[in-house]
C-alpha cells in the first residue's frame, strides 16, 4: 500500500497536477482543446443558414460516422470533466490560500472577466446539460426530437428552429453565450500565459485576439437563435 | 588595555598573503566542533555566516528584522570599488589603497586597508559567481563608473540597487546554507547583551522580539556586524531600525571603541519637512554636477525661488570655493549649507535646506539633456516633495549617512574582548576619518567573504576553550541583568515617548557633534546630554507588556543606548582637537576655511574604555605609522 | 489634514482581531504614511495606550519591510510604491483611511499590523541561490553575459520581497514573488546548471507554504512597488513545465 503511494507520489504525473503549475497547465491546455470544439462546432452549426437540406445532411453525415464522431466526443468529454474539476479543485485551494478577507478590498487592474471566470464557468456548465437535454439528448422538448426530415434522416433543422421559437430556450441560449464570451475574453490570452507564451510584442496581440475571440464566438452563436425570434430563419 | 594591532610584518604588499600562511588552520573533521555566534545580516554579516558554514563551523545567526534580507546594506546605491583595471584606466590595488587611506585623510591603518584593496578583486568575482545582475556594457564585459571623486573608472554597479544586489547575494549564499542545515538563522532576535567567560566572549543574550523572552546562546566566538551609529543623530539616511546597542553594549563588557567621532555627513539629502520628520532620503551627489547651490543674501526672505532675482541671490559654495565651486567636496559643501542655514538664510518650510538650481542648466543644455541625466533622481525628488524641479529649485540639506568609528579591532577583526570579532560598519578598520563613495560595501563584503573566515580560524586553532552551557552562572548572570533592565524601563511609565527622547538627543547632537564641532558646543552637549537621560529613565513612557511582541520595548533599549552613546562620541570629538576628514573643528581649520590636521599630535586611533555607570571612560592610543604613504594635506585648489 | 483611521487590532496570532478607530490630526500633507502613523503612536504612549505595531525600515521603498493594506490597496494608492514612500497627499483632508494587515494564509499575522513573511525566506532557502562557495568563483569578466540578459535579469532581481503581490492576489498566490528569483538567475549563465531543478524546488515550496495558484489577473503587477512584470510568470510556467517532463 504504501509503495503504491510511493510509486503514485513519485509519478511524473501525478507530480505535475499534484503542483499548482500543473493544475493551470491541465486548465489551459483542455481550455484549449474546448476553445477548438467550440470553434468547429458553431462552423458547423453555421450550415444552418445554408438550408435544412445542407444542414440535415451534414448531421446524417456525422452521424455515419461513429468511429471519429465518439472518439471526438469521448476527448472532449475528458478535456470538459479535466477542465471543470481542475478548476473546482484551483477554486478550494486558492479560498484556503486567502485565509480572511479584507474590509476594502479595491480592484487595480483586473479586468470584469478575469475576475469572475468560476462564475462564467458555472453558467456554461449548467447551460451545456441543459444544451445536451435539449438538442442531443431530446430529454428537453422531445416532440421536436426525432423528427424525420422526409429523407430518412433525423430532421434536426427543424428541431432547432421549432426548439428556438417555444419556450424560453432561445433566451437562455442567448444569455448562457454572453456567458461563454465573458469566460473567453479572458481565458484565450491566459491560456498562453499559463503555457509560458509571453512576449512584449505577441501578447498584446493576444489580448486583442482574445476580445476578438470573444466576440465572434458569442456574436456567431447568438445569431442562430436571434435569426429564429426575428423570422429570418423558418 | 592593550592595543596590539597584530600588524604582520614584511613589506605591506604581501603582509596578507604571509598572514594567511602562517595562521594555524583547522582540520576539516574538526572544524564542525566550534560554534560561531554572527549577530546582523547585512553584507558584513550575512557574507560571514554564509562562508564560516562552508568552512564547516556551526554557525548561528541573528538578526531582528523579520528576514535577514532586510538589512540596511540593501539601500545603497551607488557601487563598489574594486582594482580591476578592467577599463585600463591605469587602476591597480596600490591605487585603491592610496586613494582609500588619502580619502580617509591618513587616519586609518596602512595594513588593513591594503588588504580591503587586495581582495576587492575577489569580492567582484564572487558576487558574479552568485549572480549578481552587475551592468554589463554590449560586448558581455563588466560595465564601470568613476564614483566619489576616483580618477579611475573602478566601481561596479547594478541600477541604483548595487546595495540592494549585493545584499540578496549575500543573502542567497546564507539561505543555501540555512537550507543545507550548516546555519541556524534566527529573525527577529535582539541582541541585548555579551556574555564573557573568563574573559573571552562566549555568548549572547537575545530577546525574542515576537514571544518578548530573553535567552542566552552560547558558542566559541561571536561575531558582531551589526552596523554604524548614524541614528544618534535621529534623523538620518539610515534605517529606523539602526542602532547601536550591540557594540555598545559590547563596549560597556571590555571592548574598545574607536574614532567614534568620525561620522559621514552627506551633502545632498531631501532636506526635513517638519518635526515629525522619521528620516531622510539621499539624492545622489552626481545632482551637483549641474545644479547650482544658493540661498537668498536677506535673512528671512520667504518669497518663491522664482521671485527672487540673480541680485540677491547668494552662490554661497561659488562665492567661497571659486575653483571648485558647487563640486566642493562632502564635508565642505556640508558645512557650508549649515553655516547659511544657521544664519537664517535657509529655504523651505522650516529654513533647514538650500536651493539645488537647475535653471541655468537647463537654459544651457537644454530640459532633453537634463533629463537623460538625472531624470530618475529628479523624478524620485518629485515623488517625495511633489515639487517640480524642472520649474523650481530643488531643496536639499546634508545628512548623517555613514561611521568610520567603531569597535577597535586588531589585524584579524578581533576586539579588546578575545573572541569577539567585528566586521564591517560596526568595526572602525579601514575608513580613517572620512570614507570615499562606494567603499562601504566593498569593506562589509571583504570581512565577511575572506578576512574574518581566515582569521578566526587562527583563532579557533589557537585557544583552549571549553564548552559552556547556555545555563552557566556568567550567562544566567547577564540574562537577570537583562530581564531587570527590561522590567526597569517597563515600570517606569512616564509621560513621554522614547522616540521624543530620540530626536531631542539628535538635535543636541546635530547642532553640537554634527558638521561643525568646537570646544563650547561640546561641552554643552556633554553637559545636556547627561541630563537628557536623567530625564528619560525617569520619565519614558514604555507602555504594554514583556510578554508578546512590544515595539516600545525595543525603541526605548536603542535609545537608552544611544544616550549614552553621544556622550562619548562628544567626548572623542572633544579630545580631537585637529580637524581630519569628517570631524571638523572649528578651532582647526586653514585661513580658507578647511579642515587643518594635526599630524604631531593626532596620529593615532582613539580607543575609549568603559570604566563604569559614572566614571569617565578612558582614552587610550594606538599609533598609526605610515611607511608607505606621505602624509599630505588635502587640497581642493 | 486630519483624517479617520479604522486599524486593524490583533494582539497576537491566535486572539481575535478587531478595527478600531483612531483620529490623526494636524497631519502635514508631505508627511508620510509612516511618519503619519508614528505621530498617532507618540500620542498613544503618552496617554499609557498601547502603540499600533507596524513595521518598517529603511523608509526609502527598497528594503521591503513595510506593508500595510491602505483603503484595500497594497502600500495604498500610486503606482510603483512603498508604503513608506506613501505622502499623506495623496489622501483627500478629512478622508477615512482602513488600514490592514497584509493577509493570507501563509502569512499569519503576529500582531495588529505585522504578519509573519518567513514563507518567502523558505521559498528562496529551496533553491534561490547558486550553489557556488566562497573561493570558487572566476574573474568576473570569464563569464560574458549580453547587456539585454543582464538588463533582464536585474528587473526581475529587483524584487524586495514585501509580499504585497501576495496580499493583493484574491488567490494569495506568491508566484511573482518565485517567478521573480526563477528569472532572475535563468537569464544568467550562472543559473543554468541548477535552473530546472530550482524551478521545481522552488514552486514546490511555494504549494507546500500554502500559497494559491495564478489566475493571470495581474493584479501582483499592478500593486508591486518595482513593477515587476507578470511576464516573469510566463517564463516561470515554461521553465516548470521543461523541468517536469
Amino acid at each position: 500500500m504504501i509503495l503504491l503511494q510511493q510509486m503514485l507520489i513519485n509519478n511524473p504525473i501525478i507530480k505535475f497536477y499534484n503542483s499548482s503549475i500543473g493544475k493551470k497547465i491541465v486548465m489551459a491546455v483542455t481550455g484549449l482543446m474546448l476553445i477548438g470544439f467550440v470553434v468547429v462546432h458553431l462552423l458547423g452549426n453555421f450550415q444552418i443558414f445554408l438550408g435544412a437540406e445542407k444542414f440535415n445532411a451534414y448531421a446524417a453525415f456525422l452521424k455515419s460516422i461513429p468511429g471519429p464522431l465518439w472518439a471526438a466526443r469521448i476527448i472532449l468529454l475528458t478535456a470538459f470533466i479535466l477542465h471543470f474539476t481542475t478548476a473546482f479543485i484551483l477554486s478550494l485551494n486558492n479560498k484556503a490560500a486567502r485565509g480572511g478577507s479584507y474590509k476594502n478590498m479595491a480592484t487595480v487592474q483586473a479586468d470584469f472577466a478575469s475576475r469572475y471566470m468560476l462564475e462564467s464557468g458555472v453558467v456554461i456548465f449548467i447551460f451545456i446539460i441543459i444544451h445536451l437535454l435539449h438538442f442531443t439528448l431530446g430529454a428537453i422538448q422531445p416532440e421536436f426530437h426525432d423528427l424525420d426530415d422526409g429523407f430518412m434522416r433525423d430532421d434536426v433543422y427543424r428541431n432547432v428552429i421549432l426548439g428556438f421559437s417555444n419556450g424560453p430556450y432561445a433566451y437562455i441560449y442567448i444569455v448562457a453565450m454572453l456567458f461563454v464570451g465573458l469566460h473567453l475574453k479572458h481565458a484565450f490570452w491566459s491560456m498562453f500565459q499559463t503555457i509560458g507564451v509571453y512576449s512584449p510584442a505577441l501578447t498584446p496581440l493576444l489580448k486583442k485576439l482574445s476580445v476578438f475571440t470573444a466576440v465572434a464566438v458569442a456574436a456567431g452563436y447568438i445569431s442562430i437563435p436571434l435569426s429564429v425570434i426575428f423570422g429570418i430563419l423558418k | 588595555m592593550n592595543l596590539d594591532a597584530k600588524i604582520p610584518s614584511g613589506p605591506l604588499e604581501s603582509k596578507w598573503t604571509n598572514h594567511k600562511f602562517s595562521s594555524k588552520l583547522i582540520n576539516p573533521a574538526n572544524k564542525r566542533k566550534f560554534s560561531v555566534i554572527v549577530v546582523g545580516t547585512g553584507l558584513a554579516g550575512a557574507s560571514a555566516s554564509a562562508t564560516l558554514s562552508e568552512l564547516g563551523y556551526q554557525v548561528d545567526t541573528f538578526c531582528f528584522h523579520d528576514s535577514p534580507r532586510r538589512a540596511h546594506s540593501i539601500a545603497a546605491q551607488g557601487g563598489i570599488n574594486a582594482a580591476k583595471n578592467y577599463q585600463n584606466d591605469g587602476d591597480s590595488i596600490h591605487r585603491l589603497f592610496y586613494d582609500t587611506i588619502k580619502g580617509g585623510d591618513f587616519r586609518a591603518r596602512e595594513a588593513n586597508v591594503y588588504r580591503l584593496a587586495e581582495v576587492s578583486v575577489n569580492i567582484i568575482d564572487q558576487c558574479v559567481a552568485q549572480g549578481v545582475p552587475f551592468a554589463r556594457e554590449y560586448g558581455g564585459q563588466l560595465a564601470n563608473r568613476s564614483f566619489g571623486g576616483a580618477q579611475v573608472s573602478r566601481t561596479f554597479y547594478a541600477r541604483g540597487q548595487t546595495g540592494q544586489q549585493l545584499l540578496l547575494g549575500a543573502y542567497s549564499a546564507l539561505s543555501k546554507q540555512i537550507a543545507a542545515g550548516a546555519v541556524r538563522m534566527h529573525t527577529r532576535h535582539e541582541m541585548l547583551d555579551l556574555i564573557l567567560v573568563d574573559g573571552k566572549a562566549r555568548g549572547i543574550v537575545t530577546r525574542n522580539l515576537v514571544s518578548g523572552k530573553l535567552k542566552t546562546h552560547m558558542a566559541d566566538v561571536v561575531v558582531l556586524a551589526t552596523g554604524g551609529y548614524s541614528n544618534v543623530f535621529y534623523l538620518s539616511t539610515n534605517a529606523k531600525g539602526c542602532n547601536v546597542t550591540a557594540t555598545y553594549r559590547a563596549h560597556k563588557r571590555g571592548a574598545a571603541f574607536a574614532n567614534p567621532c568620525y561620522t559621514q555627513i552627506h551633502p545632498t539629502s531631501i532636506p526635513p519637512h517638519g518635526d515629525k520628520q522619521a528620516k531622510l532620503t539621499l539624492m545622489s551627489e552626481s545632482l551637483r554636477n549641474d545644479g547650482r547651490i544658493w540661498v537668498p543674501k536677506a535673512v528671512g526672505d520667504k518669497r518663491d525661488a522664482n521671485n527672487i532675482p540673480e541680485a540677491e541671490r547668494d552662490y554661497f559654495l561659488e562665492r567661497k570655493y571659486p575653483s571648485y565651486g558647487n563640486l566642493a567636496p562632502r564635508d565642505i559643501a556640508s558645512r557650508s549649507a549649515k553655516e547659511v542655514c544657521d544664519e537664517g538664510r535657509g529655504v523651505g518650510p522650516i529654513g533647514v535646506g538650500v536651493y539645488l538650481d537647475f535653471r541655468d542648466s537647463i537654459k544651457r543644455l537644454g530640459h532633453e539633456t537634463i533629463k537623460q541625466r538625472y531624470g530618475n533622481l529628479l523624478d524620485m525628488y518629485r515623488l517625495i516633495t511633489a515639487e517640480n524641479p524642472y520649474e523650481e529649485p530643488m531643496r536639499i540639506y546634508p545628512a548623517p549617512h555613514y561611521t568610520m568609528g567603531g569597535l577597535w579591532v586588531d589585524y584579524n577583526l578581533m576586539s579588546t574582548i578575545p573572541g569577539l570579532f567585528v566586521i564591517g560598519e560596526a568595526n572602525f578598520s579601514d575608513h580613517g576619518a572620512n570614507r570615499l563613495g562606494a567603499s562601504a560595501l566593498m569593506q562589509g563584503l571583504a570581512d565577511g567573504y575572506f578576512v574574518l573566515p581566515s582569521t578566526i580560524s587562527n583563532y579557533l586553532a589557537n585557544e583552549k576553550l571549553s564548552k559552556v552551557p547556555d545555563d552557566s552562572p556568567e550567562a544566567l548572570g547577564v540574562l537577570r541583568e537583562k530581564q531587570d533592565e527590561v522590567n526597569k524601563l517597563l515600570a517606569i511609565k512616564g509621560k513621554k515617548s522614547a522616540d521624543v527622547f530620540h530626536r531631542e538627543l539628535g538635535k543636541i547632537m546635530w547642532d553640537k557633534c554634527g558638521m561643525a564641532r568646537n570646544e563650547q558646543g561640546l561641552k554643552e552637549a556633554l553637559k545636556k546630554i547627561p541630563e537628557l537621560r536623567e530625564e528619560f529613565w525617569s520619565n519614558v513612557s514604555v507602555s504594554g507588556s514583556n510578554e508578546g511582541l512590544n515595539q516600545a520595548i525595543e525603541r526605548a533599549g536603542r535609545v537608552a543606548d544611544f544616550l549614552e552613546y553621544g556622550e562619548l562620541m562628544c567626548l572623542d570629538a572633544l579630545t580631537r582637537t585637529e580637524s581630519c576628514g569628517g570631524h571638523f573643528r572649528e578651532e582647526s581649520q586653514t585661513e580658507e576655511g578647511e579642515a587643518k590636521r594635526d599630524d604631531q599630535n593626532f596620529a593615532f586611533v582613539s580607543a575609549w574604555e568603559y570604566k563604569g555607570k559614572n566614571t569617565a571612560p578612558v582614552l587610550h592610543k594606538e599609533p598609526l605609522n605610515f611607511e608607505n604613504v606621505k602624509l599630505a594635506e588635502r587640497s581642493y585648489k | 489634514m486630519d483624517f479617520t483611521l479604522q486599524v486593524w487590532r490583533q494582539d497576537s496570532p491566535d486572539k481575535e482581531g478587531r478595527f478600531e478607530v483612531y483620529r490623526a490630526t494636524n497631519i502635514s500633507s508631505d508627511m508620510s504614511f509612516i511618519e503619519m502613523l508614528d505621530s498617532l503612536n507618540i500620542e498613544l504612549e503618552q496617554k499609557g495606550d498601547t502603540p499600533v505595531s507596524y513595521e518598517c525600515d529603511c523608509l526609502e521603498g527598497i528594503c521591503g519591510t513595510c506593508s500595510l493594506m491602505i483603503n484595500g490597496r497594497a502600500h495604498g494608492p500610486g503606482a510603483c510604491t512603498t508604503t513608506c514612500q506613501l505622502h499623506m497627499r495623496s489622501f483627500q483632508d478629512g478622508e477615512t483611511i482602513v488600514i490592514e494587515p497584509f493577509r493570507a494564509k501563509s502569512f499569519p499575522v503576529i500582531k495588529d499590523l505585522i504578519v509573519n513573511r518567513s514563507a518567502f525566506d523558505r521559498i528562496i532557502q529551496a533553491g534561490g541561490f547558486v550553489t557556488v562557495r566562497t573561493g570558487s568563483a572566476p574573474d568576473g569578466n570569464a563569464i560574458p553575459i549580453s547587456k539585454i540578459d543582464a538588463d533582464l535579469a536585474m528587473d526581475a532581481a529587483q524584487c524586495i520581497g514585501c509580499g504585497a503581490c501576495v496580499a493583493s492576489c484574491k488567490n494569495s498566490s506568491a508566484m511573482l514573488f518565485t517567478a521573480a528569483k526563477v528569472s532572475h538567475l535563468s537569464y544568467i549563465p550562472q543559473g543554468q546548471p541548477e535552473r530546472m531543478e530550482r524551478a521545481k524546488k522552488m514552486i514546490e515550496q511555494m504549494d507546500e507554504e500554502g500559497f494559491g495558484a495564478c489566475t493571470n489577473q495581474a493584479e501582483c503587477e499592478a500593486v508591486c512597488p518595482k513593477g515587476i512584470s507578470i511576464k516573469f510568470i510566463a517564463r516561470m510556467n515554461r521553465d516548470f513545465i521543461r523541468s517536469s517532463f
